[in-house]
């Protein structure tokens, strides 16, 4: 995992969140989190945002920094889709866990722990 | 239709739904060169086999049971998986 951690600290411009220190909370979507490419990296991202998450986001469609992450981080976590949320090192899961701990009021004391 | 045979032989559900929704999700990134169908699905499964699981890890067991699936075609699935007790009785 760390790998990955390492390599979401080089992400492209567009995608940073203002710092590169690593971060607990890391968002692999399709496009960026400005413009999401998809419905469900766009819920996501609205998310994350509505709860005021510190997060870094990495756009696993950008190929030209990210080349093979996709397939890799599919292997990697067993998850065979995305968008795909880590904190702390681990998979939180997809669109869906994120949008029923939303809905259960889970997420604001998870975050900001 | 294989994926409701398989959660439903695997997971002996009290509630299963299986809808396809990739008319939604036609064209859209990283859906590049698929059918408009059997991409995308929505599934809602009520089974006591979710019993003590997380949230990730019932997800995952749904994703290991439809791997063939995942490898033909199918693209994204949105899940809700319950158990009976979470649903309250009827």
């Amino acid at each position: 995992m760390q790998e990955h951690i390492a390599a979401t600290g080089k992400v492209p411009p567009g995608n940073e969140s203002g710092n590169t220190t690593r971060n607990k909370v890391v968002a692999f979507i399709k496009g960026s989190r400005t413009a999401p490419l998809c419905g469900f990296s766009q819920r996501v991202v609205s998310i994350l945002e509505s709860q005021g998450v510190d997060y870094e986001s990495v756009d696993v469609l950008y190929e030209d920094y990210t080349f093979g992450l996709r397939e890799t981080l599919k292997k990697y976590s067993n998850w065979p889709s995305f968008p795909q949320i880590f904190v702390n090192g681990e998979l939180m899961g997809g669109c869906d866990i994120l949008t029923s701990k939303h809905e259960k009021g889970e997420l604001a004391g998870f975050f900001k722990q | 239709m294989r994926i409701k045979a398989m959660l439903e032989k695997e997971l002996r559900p009290v509630e299963l739904e299986v809808e396809d929704i990739s008319y939604q999700h036609a064209g859209h990134a990283g859906v590049r060169g698929s059918d408009d169908r059997e991409t995308h699905f929505n599934v809602k499964v009520v089974s006591e086999e979710f019993e003590g699981k997380s949230l990730v890890k019932r997800h995952r067991l749904i994703y290991g049971l439809l791997q063939d699936e995942l490898q033909s075609g199918l693209h994204a699935l949105s899940i809700e998986a319950k158990t009976p007790s979470e649903i309250g009785s009827l």
